[in-house]
């Protein structure tokens, strides 16, 4: 029989984030989150997961500004999510202060362009309440 | 020791036209002319082929391709492409065909037109829906993170970066083929414009045009023909990821685990090491791969860099061609580090030759640190 297509686990994954919440893939198996979603797990081949939603609070890995010619700068990051599994996303512009590897983020889910895929995005923790 | 160590050799090396071909070459115009030139530099000919590998980014079945163009009917064919490392794939791959007497001379074969042709025509990066939306600059992106992140645990600095930038422009201004020709300096790396933090755009290899080959075969049959033989005394090959994201630790890649193999299978270490050629496709690989192959320890590779380690002069002459950075950068540099190692054994690097070379390391990275593949050479006396 045919997978339903919206068992496919990036559609799941999309589903999610269209009503603003960040799922991910844990493995009963392994005992850990997986990430990006799939449909065997890497650790153990087992095809069973419980699918997640994050918490949505992380730390910063790594990051990049990138400053493309006639664009504003950006930061792309990968955040270490606290649930286990790592991620590339962006860290929005909040304040004065430019964000560092090893700052507390949290997710927030929306669109970068007009007509875009919601997201997964981040902004400091502290965001707002310096 | 392992059984095939030093079982067959490179006997042929050349480059095809370099920098900005003639309009109207194609990709495998420089693969052939290549293989044709590597032939000759050993007195070998189409008809002794039977072994063929190649890996391009604008061909999608380029041993196909080129066997076409010569008429060949190899034995033996491989078209890996895992990135820019995949010709020290090949040589690995051809290496146990001919130990294994599956074939008796062997080619391997680059060739691009990217700069000539632009990069429209290369082969587009299938989208990742967890990268793609959020617009790195890929590949440049992917190794800027890893020098954030490098400078962020080791204590690495733009400065340390810089140097290897112009220690490799002070090799090209040695090599009268390379593409740069004029000095360059720390703060002229540090003034350039920023790509992707903290990587500059003389932090990244150059885009040119270009092709090259290498022929093999096995011992026995090397020593008898026109040049000194660049035995394989070891190799070692690595698949780590295919997306930064996936990379588990960006400041310890692949080349740790391949620099073992092919220390082992060579039975030697870095000491044994004359001249190294590491895949410079930016600058922070160089510090990396020197870290992980064992010529400095871990986190060491800026201040190994920043004390002239590996600048003319220095104990640790390395991408002495002036590199994917100054020399050229046809897409895929693997096959240099290759030509450059074989030529350094040969004694025939000219004004940038390393006195007393027997043994020498070639490393090859592919993707986002995503491939890993070391060679060690070497002549008789390091049999």
């Amino acid at each position: 029989m045919p997978m339903d297509p919206a068992d496919v686990p990036l559609n799941v994954y999309m589903h999610h984030l269209e009503h603003g919440r960040l799922a991910y893939q844990y493995s009963p198996a392994a005992g850990r989150a997986v990430f990006p979603p799939r449909l065997v797990c890497p650790f153990t081949g087992s095809d069973r997961f419980e699918w997640r939603i994050s918490r949505g609070f992380g730390t910063v890995y790594s990051l990049t500004r990138i400053a493309p010619k006639e664009l504003a700068p950006y930061c792309v990051a990968l955040v270490d999510l606290d649930e286990g599994f790592r991620m590339m996303s962006r860290i929005l512009p909040s304040g004065p202060r430019e964000p560092r590897i090893g700052d507390r983020v949290r997710v927030k889910v929306g669109r970068l362009f007009d007509q875009g895929e919601m997201l997964p995005l981040f902004e400091l923790e502290d965001a707002g309440h310096a | 020791m392992h059984e095939h160590r030093g079982a067959s050799a490179i006997v042929g090396i050349a480059e095809s036209d370099m920098g900005l071909v003639a309009q109207g070459l194609a990709p495998v115009d420089l693969m052939a002319q290549a293989v044709s030139r590597a032939l000759a530099d050993c007195g070998l000919g189409l008809r002794d082929v039977d072994g063929v590998f190649a890996a391009a980014t604008q061909l999608r079945t380029p041993t196909l391709t080129l066997c076409e163009y010569l008429g060949l009917k190899p034995a033996v064919h491989d078209a890996s492409n895992v990135g820019g490392s995949s010709f020290l794939f090949h040589l690995a791959h051809a290496h146990a065909a001919l130990s294994e007497g599956r074939c008796e001379v062997a080619v391997i074969a680059y060739g691009s037109t990217q700069r000539s042709q632009g990069r429209a025509t290369l082969g587009s990066v299938a989208p990742n829906p967890h990268e793609t939306p959020f617009r790195p600059l890929l590949p440049v992106s992917a190794y800027a993170l890893a020098a954030a992140r490098h400078m962020h645990e080791f204590g690495t600095t733009r400065e340390h970066l810089a140097r290897v930038a112009v220690s490799a422009r002070d090799w090209a201004l040695l090599n009268p083929d390379a593409w740069e020709k004029t000095p360059l300096s720390v703060d002229d790396v540090l003034a350039s414009r920023m790509v992707s933090s903290p990587l500059t755009v003389r932090d990244c290899c150059l885009v040119t045009d270009g092709g090259g080959a290498i022929v093999m075969t096995r011992a026995e049959r090397a020593a008898s023909l026109a040049q000194p033989p660049a035995y394989v005394l070891g190799h070692g090959g690595v698949l780590s990821h295919q997306n930064i994201s996936q990379m588990p630790d960006l400041t310890v890649t692949g080349a740790r685990e391949s620099g073992r193999r092919a220390f082992a299978m060579a039975g030697m270490t870095p000491r044994d090491v004359q001249v190294a050629q590491l895949y410079d496709a930016f600058t922070i690989n160089t510090i990396l791969f020197l870290e992980d192959l064992g010529f400095c320890a871990k986190g060491e590779g800026g201040r190994f860099v920043a004390d002239g380690h590996i600048a003319p002069g220095g104990s640790l002459p390395t991408n002495t061609s002036g590199g994917g950075l100054s020399y050229g950068h046809p897409g895929m540099f693997g096959i240099f580090t290759l030509i450059e190692s074989v030529r350094q054994l040969r004694g025939a690097a000219g004004r940038r030759q390393v006195s007393g070379c027997t043994v020498a390391l070639a490393h090859g990275n592919g993707g986002v640190l995503s491939s890993q593949a070391t060679v060690i050479l070497g002549r008789r006396e390091a049999l």
